[in-house]
C-alpha cells in the first residue's frame, strides 16, 4: 500500500536557510576577528562587543517588524519617518522632565500604531499594494516633518537617557528588549493562529481565503505591528541622542537596511517563507560588518560597496538553492 | 440534522440549476442527485457546464434559478466557505495548497486545533497523521512541506483537508489529470475507503475507463442541459461517448494514412543525457509519430526538455535532419526548426493575460522578429483551421476553455513552421472533442513531413496516434513496442520486471 505513497528516495533534510545565515554570522565574525586583530587592535572585547549589539538593537527592532510585514506579502517603507516621528513625539512630552516620560513612550507608540494602522487599512481596504501604500504614507509623514521641524526638537530626561547607556551583564537593554520582542513576534508566528495566518496569507491570499481565514486581519496587524517596532527603535535613539530628531530615521535608511537584513535572512521578498531568527542572524552580519569597517576605518564608500556586496551574493545563494531542489537522477560522469 | 437518514437517500440534491454570465446561458435547467456511499460520474465535453455545476456546489457561483437540497433541507451557499462548512467539498485540479507550509498546516489552516491561546502543533501532528492512515496514505510524513510532495500526493492531502472537514460531499475535478497510472490506483482506494464512510463523490473526468472504474451512476450533461444520469452498468464506453457528443465517433484517433511513406531522420540522439535521463537513442523520421510512454518520473518530460535545450544534454550527440546540432537554449532550438508544446499549458504555454492574436504570435515575435508581419496575416487563418472559438483575437486566453487553449498554443507553434514537433500531454484536460482536434492536427502535420514526439500518459493516446513507442523507465529508454501492442504490454515495460529494479 505505502508502495506508491512515500516510496521516492529518501527526502534529504537540506541545510535549512536560517542555519546558513548563521554560518554566515559565524565566518564573518571570524574573519572579522582576523582582520582586527591583524591590524593590531582587539575584537572580542567587552567594549566592542557591545558596541556591536547597540549597532544591531536599532535595525533589529524594524527589521522585525519588516519581517511580519514582508511575510503577510505587504512591504513597509514609511518606516524611518516612523522612527524619527516617534522621536519627535516622545521628545516633545518629555521636554517637560521625568514626569513625561511615560506619557511620552505611550503618545509615541501609538502614533506609531496609528500611522501602522493606516498602512495597512490602505493595503487591504483600497488594495494598493504596500510599497506605494507605505511610500505615499511615508512622503505625507515626512513632508509634515520637513514642514513643521526645523532641527532638533525636545529633550529626553536624563533618567530616559540611561535607557541608551544601560548595560546588563554587558548586553546593552535597548538589545534586550529587541531580543525579548523577536521572541514574541516568533512566538506569535509559530505559536498563534494568527502567526500562521499570516504565513498563510503571504504564501497565497486566495488559498487562505478559501480556507476561511480572514485575510485582511494578519496584514493589518502586520502593519501595525511594524510601526510599532519602528517607533520603539525611534524612542531608542531617542535615549541615545536625548533630542528628537526629524530626520534621524531617514538618515539610519532604516527602510531599505531593515528588508535587506530581512531578505538576508532568508525571508522571501514575495511573502509566506523566512523566520524572525533569521533576520536577526541578518540584523547581526550586517552589525558586525559596520563595525569592523568603522574599527578598521574604511573609507564609507567601500562599506557601502561591501554591505552591497553582501546583500546580492547571500540572495543569489538562496536563489541558487531553490533552483537545485531538485536532485539530479544521473550525475555528470556517469554514461552507459 | 440527528433524524437516520434511510440508506442511500440523496445526500445532495440540486435541481433545476439555471446560470448564466454576461447573457450567455451555460446551464438550463440542470438537476443532480448524489447518494451516500457513491461515487457519481459527471461527464460531457468542455463547455457543457461541468465545471459550473461543480462550482455552483462548491458555492464559487450562485445560480440564477434552481434549488439545493442537504439532507432534504434547502441550502444556498454565498461562498465556498459556507459551502465547506455545510459538508461540500471540492479538490480543483489547481490545488488550494501553501506549497511551504507542512501538510498538516494545511490541512488545519484556519481552524488550528489550541490549548489555551497558543496552536496545539503536537494535536495537529498527530491528528493530521491519523487523517492520513485512515484514507490510506501510511508512508505521507504530516510535518512534511507539500512542495516537497508529488502531485498524486498533494491531491491526497486536498482530499484529507476535505475529510478532516467531515465533507459528506467531495467533489472531484479532473483528479487523475496529472497522475501517473500507478498514483491512479492509489487514487481509486482512497476513494474506497471515502465512499465507505458513506461520503458521496462527485467524479468529473474526461477519462473514460476511469467513469466505468468507479462510478455507480453517470450525469452526462451537453451544452448546457442535463442529458440524462444512467447506472454505470447499463451504459458502455461507445454509448457514453454518443450521449456526450450527440454523435458516434467512428475512431477515437483518425486512421493513420494509408502507405504513407518515412522520410529522412529529422531528429536523431545517441548516448544523449543530462542530469535526469541518461543513454538516450532515438530517431525520429520525417512524417513519423512517435510515442514515448512510461509512468510519471520515469524520465518523458525530461527527455523533451533535453532535446529542446530548456535542461540541455550534457553528453551524447544530437542531429537534426542530419547535421549534428548542439542545442543549448530554447531559442536555439525554435531556431534549429524545433517547437515544444509543454504539459503546462497555463504555467508555461501562454501568456493568459494576452490576447489571443499577442499568443499566436508570440514565438514568432521573439525568434523570428522578421516575420511577425506575415505571421500576424496568416494567424485569423491559421486559428480558423485549428476550429478555434473565442469571442475574437483580441480576447484573452485565460476566458478560453482548455481544448481552446491548446489550439492557441498550436498556432504559436506552427507559425513558426517547425520541421520537428515535441508534444508533452498534448491533450491533457481537454473534451473529446477538441482531443480530436488535436489529433488531426498532429496527422496533417505528419502528412507535411513533419517528425513529431509525443509523450503522454494516456496509454489509449499513445497506442492510437504512434508509429512506434519508446517505453522510459527511471530515466532511459528501456525497449520499443509497436502500436498494435497491447496496453498492458506498454505497462509491464514501463512498470519493469522486478528483477531489474535494483538501481
Amino acid at each position: 500500500m505505502s508502495a506508491v505513497v512515500g516510496a521516492r528516495p529518501v527526502r534529504r533534510r537540506r541545510l535549512s536557510t536560517t542555519a546558513i545565515v548563521y554560518l554566515v554570522l559565524v565566518a564573518v565574525v571570524a574573519l572579522s576577528a582576523v582582520l582586527v586583530t591583524a591590524a593590531g587592535k582587539s575584537f572580542f572585547t567587552a567594549g566592542n562587543l557591545a558596541a556591536i549589539l547597540t549597532l544591531m538593537s536599532i535595525l533589529g527592532f524594524v527589521a522585525i517588524g519588516q519581517t511580519l510585514v514582508i511575510l503577510a506579502g505587504s512591504l513597509d517603507l514609511s518606516v524611518p519617518y516612523v522612527v524619527s516621528t516617534a522621536s519627535i513625539v516622545g521628545a516633545g512630552i518629555m521636554a517637560q522632565g521625568t514626569a513625561g516620560i511615560l506619557p511620552g513612550v505611550v503618545a509615541a507608540l501609538a502614533v506609531s500604531a496609528l500611522i501602522g494602522l493606516a498602512n495597512g487599512l490602505i493595503v487591504t481596504r483600497l488594495r494598493v499594494h504596500g510599497f506605494i501604500a507605505t511610500l505615499g504614507v511615508g512622503l505625507i509623514i515626512s513632508g509634515w516633518l520637513g514642514t513643521s521641524f526645523q532641527g532638533s526638537f525636545g529633550s529626553a530626561p536624563p533618567e530616559f537617557r540611561t535607557i541608551g547607556a544601560t548595560l546588563i551583564a554587558g548586553v546593552p537593554l535597548s538589545t534586550i528588549i529587541m531580543l525579548a520582542c523577536a521572541g514574541l513576534a516568533a512566538l506569535m508566528l509559530h505559536r498563534t493562529r494568527l502567526g500562521h495566518h499570516l504565513y498563510a496569507v503571504g504564501g497565497s491570499a486566495q488559498v487562505a481565503r478559501l480556507s476561511g481565514v480572514r485575510t485582511q486581519v494578519p496584514v493589518v496587524v502586520a502593519h501595525v505591528l511594524c510601526s510599532t517596532l519602528a517607533g520603539l527603535a525611534g524612542l531608542l535613539l531617542l535615549a541615545r541622542t536625548s533630542v528628537g530628531s526629524p530626520t534621524i530615521g531617514s538618515q539610519g535608511g532604516y527602510d531599505l537596511m531593515s528588508i535587506a537584513a530581512v531578505v538576508l535572512g532568508g525571508t522571501l521578498l514575495s511573502g509566506g517563507v523566512g523566520s524572525v531568527l533569521g533576520t536577526i542572524g541578518g540584523v547581526a552580519i550586517f552589525a558586525v560588518l559596520d563595525n569592523v569597517m568603522s574599527v578598521l576605518e574604511v573609507n564609507p564608500f567601500l562599506k557601502d560597496f561591501i554591505r552591497g556586496a553582501v546583500i546580492v551574493v547571500a540572495v543569489a545563494l538562496y536563489a541558487w538553492r531553490s533552483i537545485q531542489r531538485r536532485p539530479p537522477r544521473f550525475r555528470k560522469e556517469a554514461g552507459a | 440534522m440527528a433524524a437516520a437518514r434511510p440508506l442511500h437517500a440523496p445526500v445532495l440534491r440540486a435541481s433545476g440549476i439555471v446560470q448564466s454570465f454576461l447573457g450567455t446561458t451555460v446551464l438550463h435547467g440542470v438537476g443532480l442527485e448524489l447518494r451516500a456511499g457513491e461515487v457519481h460520474g459527471l461527464v460531457g465535453e468542455n463547455g457543457a457546464g461541468k465545471s459550473t455545476l461543480m462550482k455552483i456546489l462548491a458555492g464559487a457561483h450562485q445560480p440564477d434559478a434552481g434549488t439545493l437540497e442537504l439532507d432534504g433541507e434547502p441550502v444556498s451557499f454565498a461562498s465556498p466557505i459556507q459551502a465547506q462548512r455545510a459538508g461540500i467539498a471540492t479538490v480543483y485540479q489547481e490545488f488550494n495548497l501553501l506549497v511551504d507550509r507542512s501538510i498538516a498546516e494545511n490541512v488545519w489552516l484556519g481552524r488550528e486545533p489550541r490549548r489555551g491561546p497558543v496552536v496545539d502543533r503536537r494535536r495537529m501532528l498527530r491528528d493530521t497523521q491519523a487523517l492520513l492512515e485512515s484514507i490510506g496514505a501510511q508512508g505521507l510524513d504530516a510535518g512534511l512541506p507539500v512542495r516537497q510532495l508529488s502531485v498524486a500526493e498533494q491531491q491526497i492531502v486536498e482530499i484529507a483537508k476535505a475529510v478532516s472537514l467531515d465533507a459528506r460531499v467531495i467533489s472531484m475535478d479532473e483528479p487523475t489529470a496529472a497522475l501517473a497510472d500507478h498514483e491512479v490506483s492509489l487514487l481509486y482506494r482512497i476513494i474506497e475507503r471515502l465512499t465507505e464512510r458513506g461520503i458521496a463523490i462527485l467524479y468529473v473526468s474526461h477519462r473514460l475507463r476511469e467513469i466505468f472504474d468507479l462510478c455507480t451512476t453517470i450525469t452526462v450533461l451537453k451544452d448546457g442541459t442535463h442529458v440524462g444520469t444512467w447506472p454505470a452498468a447499463e451504459l458502455d464506453e461507445r454509448g457514453l461517448v454518443r450521449r456526450m457528443v450527440g454523435r458516434e465517433l467512428s475512431a477515437f484517433f483518425p486512421d493513420r494514412p494509408e502507405g504513407a511513406e518515412l522520410g529522412e531522420p529529422m531528429l536523431e540522439l545517441e548516448g544523449a543525457g543530462n542530469g535526469f535521463v541518461d543513454d538516450i537513442a532515438l530517431t525520429v523520421r520525417a512524417g513519423e509519430i512517435v510515442g514515448l510512454a512510461g509512468l510519471q518520473g520515469a524520465g518523458r518530460t525530461e527527455l523533451l526538455s533535453g532535446v529542446f535545450g530548456a535542461d540541455p544534454f550534457t553528453r551524447g550527440t544530437m542531429r537534426l535532419q542530419g547535421r549534428e546540432t548542439r542545442i543549448r537554449s530554447p531559442r536555439q532550438a525554435v531556431r534549429a526548426g524545433l517547437a515544444l508544446i509543454t504539459e503546462d499549458r497555463k504555467g508555461q504555454g501562454l501568456s493568459l493575460s494576452l490576447s489571443v492574436l499577442q499568443n499566436a504570435l508570440g514565438v514568432v515575435r521573439a525568434v523570428f522578429p522578421g516575420r511577425t508581419g506575415a505571421a500576424r496575416q496568416a494567424a485569423p487563418e491559421r486559428l480558423a483551421e485549428l476550429a478555434l472559438v473565442a469571442r475574437g483575437l483580441d480576447q484573452e486566453v485565460q476566458f478560453l476553455s482548455g481544448g481552446n487553449q491548446q489550439k492557441v498554443v498550436l498556432a504559436r507553434w506552427l507559425a513558426v513552421a517547425p520541421r520537428v514537433v515535441l508534444l508533452d500531454e498534448p491533450t491533457r484536460g481537454i473534451d473529446v472533442g477538441a482531443k480530436y482536434g488535436v489529433y488531426e492536427v498532429m496527422r496533417r502535420l505528419a502528412a507535411d513531413g513533419v517528425a513529431i514526439l509525443m509523450a503522454s500518459s494516456e496509454l489509449p493516446e499513445v497506442l492510437g496516434m504512434s508509429d512506434r513507442i519508446l517505453v522510459m523507465r527511471d530515466g532511459r529508454i528501456v525497449g520499443e513496442v509497436p502500436p498494435t501492442s497491447s496496453e498492458e504490454d506498454v505497462l509491464a515495460l514501463a512498470a519493469g520486471a522486478e528483477a531489474e529494479a535494483a538501481a
